[in-house]
């Protein structure tokens, strides 16, 4: 620790730090425009400017270390002063050239509000300028179907530049040109193709970059803000979902460091319009044929009538990618009522949630990437399946103490990685460390397995699991301190189907597929499962998608955005969403569709609100009431389920999906997925001439 | 400054390959860097592709050079766009003529010589003449002060240059037999004109 006086205030520091932190560990405040927290330094907006004593010139904080400052003739520490009337002085001058080419459009820009340009200047510029020649003018730039550009606004902090190299790391932003002609653009204005490049819409400081769907709709002020879960993958990244009125106009990632860091995926963010169309407004009932709008009573009675002759086990229910644990919950107590244990969510057939919390979590926790070093991914495109943990993997990376095996299809992960095969057989192989880098993985000391869900949905799921836990074991990865297995879900309900038995009860979800085998199937927002003749369909969901065409009464339920639901992400972490806005029309809650039905069946049940069926959700199963905690998975269990082993088919791993932007109802509904997966897959045709 | 585009597509060639005495000097240029920090090549690498390349840089040889060094293409332009030395037009085939702007040239009249070049070769810099053999553009100080006024073509500088002299110069280019580089007064390097001042007598 260093001593170093700033604003007149001793403070003990890491000699690491740079003094912009140590200052903010002072109580003062920096203002700041091209350094992030995230991001390397760059040092080029010169507006963290501090006086150090005994110096000519102010310095840039973010770009001086404590351990650079001298300290003074008698030996005291190094005195900072970030008040001073030289600080203040170089602040303004700074803000004044910075202002002196940025348009003077406050009232027509999208980051108006909401701007550090705007806020720093009303803070620290003076307020006028003396600059009375025409500003430069720069050509915006074509970005893609998401971030709208608006160059010249652009102050050159070459945040966007850091960003996509280094998080990103799809260097596809630049700098061309120099000086005042400095332009930030991608090469010859070619879309980009990251999928976290909505974030660079939060990491310009100004409204250079601006997200083109949410383009001229609302103003931050008039936004009412939830702070909420994402559902589109497993993660469970945190939002914040801004409403206006009873729409929802934008989704914005809040700070989680144990998930998301500060950054979301473009589906997360951009489905917002996939909210509002081919939503299920009204309950629908199957006559002749054809899908007639009805009435909740006629509705619920078609059910009743079909399920007063149907024996109990020919009933099933599936739950989709995006269910909540309430309505699961509450669905598998409907069904025990009517006789039924055939309980199954999308993609869990090769889990058993008897076997342990262990067989089926992320245990290394997605923030515990960064104590890795050496990951196995077995099956899986984690840049596809997680686009945030996959930063999180190339952050360990970047750092140069993580080694990277991968059995799987190849693919661009934006790190280097081994490719040791394809199919199960190069994971025998390893097991049986015939490949080089068994030896790598046996030698480290905190490795990881990530086995994908493209491997665990498979036929033969259960064994490669089993063969995935034993490499951990045999490399001593599941110890006290240390649990390197991990099961990287893509979906966000799974985890929590898990938690509370929805799957392993009764018949598995291929078996409920099967002709023949149901008379009657509950599919809660189930769409990718193709359900066979002659079954009748319930299905409560919230999108006219794949489920409903088929469905014989259609149930309108709400989305994640308009329900507070429980999710547990990938690594076991429990989390709430928030309410931000309402279900349309006649649609209502899920848990509530279920607890009528149940009423209207005969076989209601004890449950009148969502606290209440909260607390018999927390009576089953307890650990889903301390939010925003993992409970671990025991050890012993990851043991008993290598010793399981199983047959391995020897067909390639395939991904759990094809296309990044259209996985589930919600974002198949959205204009912006739509036209993000155009450009996608545009890129793979060229990629493959 | 004005802002540094890459030339428009008509004008753009398909593509770009090194000659294998290019490659071996790249090859070479390459070697002198630890494994994986080839990028410190780069500017001389991408010099040499805009020597091959007539004398500027197309992008198919921003694309080339990347690959050979294993960057992202934008990090290519990048250095393509900020250094001026870097054609990104086509220039003239015979010469393209550096005419020093700065100061000490200024005074000694290269406004003069920028007059002779918007008559002889195109009214605007960057701009080939008629034939296509010319071009030119004013540069910052090429260090030849002492011989001001001067022009750089290609590797050479002609000094001491007054609108006529220059104009021989220009001929000479045309006609294939350029003048030996240096002043075209009759000065000896830097020495003064019409032979010593100073230090004439031997004791």
């Amino acid at each position: 620790m260093t001593k170093i006086i700033i604003d007149g205030k001793e403070i003990d520091v890491p000699p690491e730090y740079t003094l912009l932190q140590a200052c903010e560990a002072a109580g003062a405040e920096i203002p700041r425009f091209c350094y992030h927290e995230r991001l390397s330094i760059a040092g080029n907006c010169r507006m963290c400017l501090v006086e150090v004593k005994g110096g000519p010139k102010p310095v840039a904080s973010c770009a001086w270390g404590v351990r650079d400052c001298r300290p003074g003739p008698k030996g005291e520490p190094p005195e900072i002063s970030t008040r001073s009337p030289m600080v203040k002085r170089a602040r303004e001058g700074v803000m004044e050239f910075l202002l002196i080419n940025h348009p003077l459009d406050c009232p027509i820009c999208d980051q108006g509000g909401e701007c550090d340009l705007q806020d720093q200047a009303m803070g620290y510029g003076v307020d006028t300028s003396r600059f009375a020649e025409n500003k430069r003018a720069v050509e915006d730039k074509y970005l893609g179907a998401l971030v709208k550009t608006s160059m010249n606004r652009c102050i050159q902090c070459t945040r966007c530049v850091r960003f996509s190299a280094e998080v990103c790391g799809v260097p596809e932003m630049g700098a061309i040109g120099r000086g005042e002609d400095m332009e930030i653009t991608t090469y010859l204005e070619q879309a980009l193709s990251s999928e976290l490049q909505g974030n660079l819409v939060d990491i310009c400081p100004v409204g250079a970059l601006t997200s083109k769907p949410y383009a001229f709709t609302a103003r931050p002020w008039e936004l009412g803000k939830t702070q909420s879960i994402d559902v589109m993958d497993g993660l469970g990244s945190a939002i914040r979902v801004d409403t206006r009125g009873r729409e929802v106009m934008r989704i914005l990632p809040r700070i989680n460091d144990a998930v998301n860091e500060e950054w979301i995926s473009d589906k997360a963010r951009h489905i917002v319009d996939g909210l509002r169309t081919q939503r299920l407004d009204r309950p629908y009932v199957r006559e002749g044929g054809k899908l007639r709008a009805a009435s909740w009573p006629e509705a619920f009675k078609a059910i009743a009538t079909k399920l007063g002759r149907i024996d109990g086990k020919r009933i099933g229910a599936i739950a989709g990618d995006l269910a909540a644990v309430e309505e699961m919950f509450a669905l598998k107590e409907l069904l025990a009522k009517l006789g039924s244990t055939n309980v199954a969510v999308q993609g869990g057939d090769s889990f058993d949630p008897k076997a342990g919390r262990a067989s089926y979590l992320f245990n290394p926790t997605i923030a515990g990437i960064e104590q890795a070093d050496a990951i196995l991914i077995v099956g899986a495109n984690p840049r596809r399946e997680a686009a945030v943990l996959n930063a999180r993997i190339r952050k360990r990376w970047r750092s140069g103490q993580l080694k990277v095996g991968l059995v799987g299809p190849r693919a661009d992960l934006t790190y280097p990685y081994e490719h040791i095969g394809a199919g199960t057989d190069s994971l025998s192989d390893l097991a049986a460390g015939k490949h080089s880098f068994a030896s790598v993985f046996k030698g480290a000391k905190n490795p990881i397995v990530l086995v994908g869900a493209g491997a665990a949905a498979r036929h033969d799921g259960a064994a490669i699991l089993s063969l995935a836990a034993k490499l951990a074991l045999d490399a001593n990865g599941v110890r006290d301190d240390w649990n390197g297995f991990a099961v990287l879900h893509d979906t966000a309900s799974r985890v929590g189907a898990l938690d509370i038995g929805f799957v392993g009860t009764g018949l598995t979800a291929a078996q409920m597929t099967t002709f023949g085998t149901m008379d009657v199937l509950f599919l809660l927002g189930a769409d990718e499962v193709e359900v066979p003749e002659g079954v009748f369909t319930v299905y409560i969901g919230t999108h006219g998608d794949r489920g409903a065409h088929r469905a014989d009464v259609i149930l309108p339920g709400a989305a994640y955005t308009e329900k507070s639901g429980i999710y547990v992400n990938t690594e076991g972490r429990v989390q709430m969403t928030g309410r931000a806005s309402f279900p349309p029309g006649e649609a209502r809650e899920d848990w509530a569709i279920i607890r009528a039905l149940s009423d209207v069946l005969g076989k209601k049940l004890p449950y009148d609100s969502l606290a209440a069926l909260r607390a018999a959700i927390f009576k089953a199963v307890p650990h889903l009431q301390r939010l925003d905690q993992i409970a671990p998975g025991a050890i012993g269990d990851l043991k008993a389920l290598a010793g399981k082993g199983g047959s391995l088919e020897k067909a390639p791993f395939k991904p759990p999906f094809e296309d990044f932007y259209l996985t589930n109802p919600i974002a198949r509904a959205s204009a912006v997925m739509a036209e993000c997966s155009r450009l996608a897959s545009g890129r793979v045709l060229v990629a493959a001439e | 400054m004005s802002v540094r585009r890459l030339a428009p597509k008509e004008l753009q060639p398909a593509s770009f390959a090194f000659t294998d005495e290019n490659l071996a000097f790249a090859k070479a240029q390459i070697a002198k860097y630890p494994e994986g920090r080839q990028a410190s090549a780069a500017i001389a690498i991408l010099w040499r592709a805009q020597e091959q390349n007539e004398g500027w840089v197309s992008e198919a040889a921003i694309r080339a050079v990347a690959d050979m060094l294993q960057m992202p293409y934008i990090r290519m332009l990048e250095i393509a766009t900020f250094y001026t030395m870097f054609q990104l037009q086509p220039v003239g085939k015979k010469a393209h003529v550096q005419v020093c702007g700065t100061t000490p040239c200024r005074l000694r009249g290269a406004e003069e010589l920028i007059e002779v070049c918007k008559h002889r070769i195109h009214h605007d810099p960057f701009h080939l003449s008629k034939d296509g053999d010319f071009s030119w553009e004013e540069v910052e100080c090429l260090g030849a002060c002492v011989n001001a006024p001067m022009v750089q073509v290609w590797k050479d500088t002609y000094e001491d240059l007054t609108p006529e002299s220059f104009g021989k110069v220009l001929d000479g280019f045309a006609t294939g037999n350029p003048p030996k580089p240096g002043p075209q007064n009759g000065r000896q390097f830097s020495a003064p004109l019409g032979g010593p001042t100073t230090l004439k007598e031997t004791t």
